[in-house]
């Protein structure tokens, strides 16, 4: 069994409920996508699925495995998890935060192969002419993509992406995600993505999952997903729905006072 | 293709210059204690020149039996323990720093020298169990400040507990423990809290052979283990739930960076007293000159460290000369507007 299986989750933080009763598969070889509004719980569900809050009640299982049933760290192993805050603090170089990402393998001396690993790795991603700069020097966009090589570099079975591209640039969004989609295509990954840009979202990914109030609202494809009536019920906001040339959806929110200005 | 082999090979050759700029810094420290060793051991009462001091090292036939006797019996001892408890001091700032993720915390901090303290109070006003003081108070002194060691680290255990929740149980033992040293001169005769207020400045004079030994194996073995932990401390420095995600077994090495730490300074405290500022200072001076890659922070923290301690050394004898202070005293002296030019040098 190589799926992921979240079974029957309740998440309790605080006084909330970031999840209740979430069952859902995921597969190798595919994208999801996690929408909804702020606080929805969808940071909280990957750090789930990390091992880093604990689960009121259900199972988290991925192989022969069973979260909390394994040692922590052996569970962590086959993910690769960037979490949404990306800030440092550290006087470490770019390179050495890459280097990170493979921590087995690194050793008193580097030696050439790590190194030349890890730059590709930057190269392939656009950021191999921050190597040398001291990662807190860096701007929140330059920082995801620092991360992202690090994540990248351990090659994780699962990745685990908390708003990979909130601060990236146009053009280092489709680079980033566009590297997203291979590695996963590639290697069979399975992919979980926290995104806000609903057009991104079903560009990139085989699967969006509408979470609001810790209960999915919808869950399928972009188109079955993305009509007007569940993002209007679920974000509050109208929106017009256009298709690109490609047939996937482009969602564009309404001005709520454009009718009378 | 060939493009991209060029720009790889290119950014290697500049990580290959970065390291070997900064091993060269590590060089540089490392002569510097080698340079404060010779003049630590010409200073003194009657003062030799490096010169002899060399011959005398180097077991020359040409040197006078009084040189050696007060080479090797007397200043080579207090010379050597400089630089061994400078170096575990510096070493014990930085990891606790790093721990912790905080450029303010030391082992002083944490309250470890205060502990140290009290034992070695409590031992002096209250008798040694038939022992010779000279052996009773380092171990009074190092059984609590291991105690001190042991809160921390059920601290330290507690999973949720954040390096700040830490630091602040640190501070409150500091305090917990000073109100204990005070309480017990309070509690004794003039001469004994003399006694005691003596001992609190770290002196460098308490070396001898024997002590010396013991703190420069415990030191040793202490710091090459930090070393083997290098990339996760790294790691460590990105925070915790981030090292967690990159393989580290975050409780683990807080708990035995925190006994390294604590095993390493209570030996050096035991044996010299409280030497302040250290702790703090050599990994801020490392941290500025190499960043925070370990494999460098590490060996520099400890050799300024050893530097720092072995030149204050040298101060306190000259100063004023024919009156030795305790170098106790002298580290805060000179590391203090030593510290505040770094800190407003600092762009
Ligand atoms: N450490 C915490 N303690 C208490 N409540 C929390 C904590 N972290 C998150 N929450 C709450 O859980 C809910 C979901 O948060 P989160 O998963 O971060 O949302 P998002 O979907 O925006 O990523 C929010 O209501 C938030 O206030
Ligand atoms: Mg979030």
């Amino acid at each position: 069994m190589s799926n992921l299986n979240l079974k029957k989750l309740t998440i309790v933080r605080g006084k909330t409920h970031t999840a209740r009763e979430l069952s859902l598969t995921f597969e190798k070889g595919k994208i999801y996508a996690i929408l909804g509004p702020n606080g929805a719980g969808k940071s909280t569900l990957l750090k789930a699925i990390f091992g880093d809050v604990s689960l009121r009640k259900g199972e988290i299982e991925y192989q022969d495995k069973t979260l909390y049933k394994t040692r922590l760290g052996e569970w962590r192993k086959p993910i690769g998890y960037m979490p949404q805050d990306t800030y440092v603090s550290a006087n470490l170089t770019a390179l050495d935060v890459v280097l990170l990402g493979k921590l087995d393998s690194l050793s008193m001396h580097l030696n050439e192969s790590t190194l030349q690993a890890a730059l590709k790795v930057m190269e392939k991603v656009g950021c191999l002419d921050l190597a040398q700069r001291d990662i807190q020097s860096l701007s929140g966009g330059q920082r995801q993509l620092i991360l992202f090589a690090q994540v990248l570099l351990g090659s994780p079975d699962i990745l685990m992406l908390d708003e990979p591209v909130s601060a990236l640039d146009m053009y280092h969004q489709s680079v980033l995600l566009e590297h997203v989609y291979q590695e996963t295509k590639k290697r069979g990954l399975i992919t979980i993505m926290v995104i806000h840009d609903l057009s991104l979202a079903a560009q990139y990914a085989d699967e969006l999952i509408l979470l609001k109030n810790g209960t999915i609202r919808a869950q399928g494809s972009p188109s079955k997903v993305l009509t007007p009536d569940k993002v209007a019920e679920v974000y509050k906001v109208d929106i017009e729905r256009l298709f690109d040339s490609n047939g996937t959806p482009v969602i564009q929110p309404k001005r709520a006072s454009s009718t009378h200005c | 293709m060939s493009l991209e082999f060029e720009v790889i090979q290119s950014a290697i050759k500049n990580q290959r210059r970065s390291e070997i700029r900064r091993w060269r810094i590590v060089l540089i420290f490392v002569f510097v204690c080698l340079a404060s060793l010779t003049l630590d051991i010409a200073t003194g009462p009657s003062m030799l020149s490096p010169s002899e001091v060399l011959n005398a090292l180097l077991l020359a036939d040409d040197v006078e039996a009084m040189t050696k006797v007060i080479v090797f019996d007397f200043r080579l001892p207090m010379a050597l323990m400089a630089l061994s408890v400078g170096a575990a001091l510096g070493v014990g700032g930085a990891e606790i720093q790093t721990l912790l993720n905080n450029p303010m915390a030391s082992p002083y901090t944490l309250g470890l020298a205060a502990a140290a303290g009290l034992g070695a109070s409590i031992v002096i006003a209250f008798g040694s169990f038939g022992l010779p003081l000279t052996l009773a108070v380092p171990i009074g002194a190092f059984a609590m400040t291991m105690v001190a060691a042991g809160i921390l680290f059920i601290f330290a255990s507690i999973k949720r507990l954040s390096s700040e929740m830490l630091v602040l149980a640190g501070i409150a033992l500091l305090f917990l423990f000073q109100s204990g040293l005070s309480l017990v001169q309070y509690l004794s005769a003039p001469e004994v809290s003399q006694q005691i207020l003596f001992w609190l400045f770290g002196s460098l004079t308490k070396a001898t052979w024997e002590n010396l030994f013991v703190t420069s194996v415990i030191t040793a073995i202490c710091i090459s283990l930090l070393f083997k932990d290098a990339w996760k401390l790294t790691a460590l420095k990105m925070g915790e739930e981030r090292a967690a995600s990159l393989g580290v077994d975050t409780k683990k090495l807080r708990l035995r960076v925190l006994f390294l730490v604590a095993v390493m300074t209570a030996v050096a405290i035991s044996f010299v007293g409280v030497i302040g500022f250290i702790g703090l200072v050599a990994p801020h001076v490392a941290r500025m000159l190499v960043g925070e890659d370990q494999r460098f922070f590490l060996p520099l923290s400890m050799v300024i460290g050893a530097a720092f301690l072995s030149a204050a050394s040298v101060l306190s004898k000259v100063l004023v000369p024919g009156a030795l202070f305790p170098v106790g005293i002298v580290t805060s002296f000179i590391g203090v507007p030593f510290f505040f030019w770094i800190m407003l040098s600092k762009k």
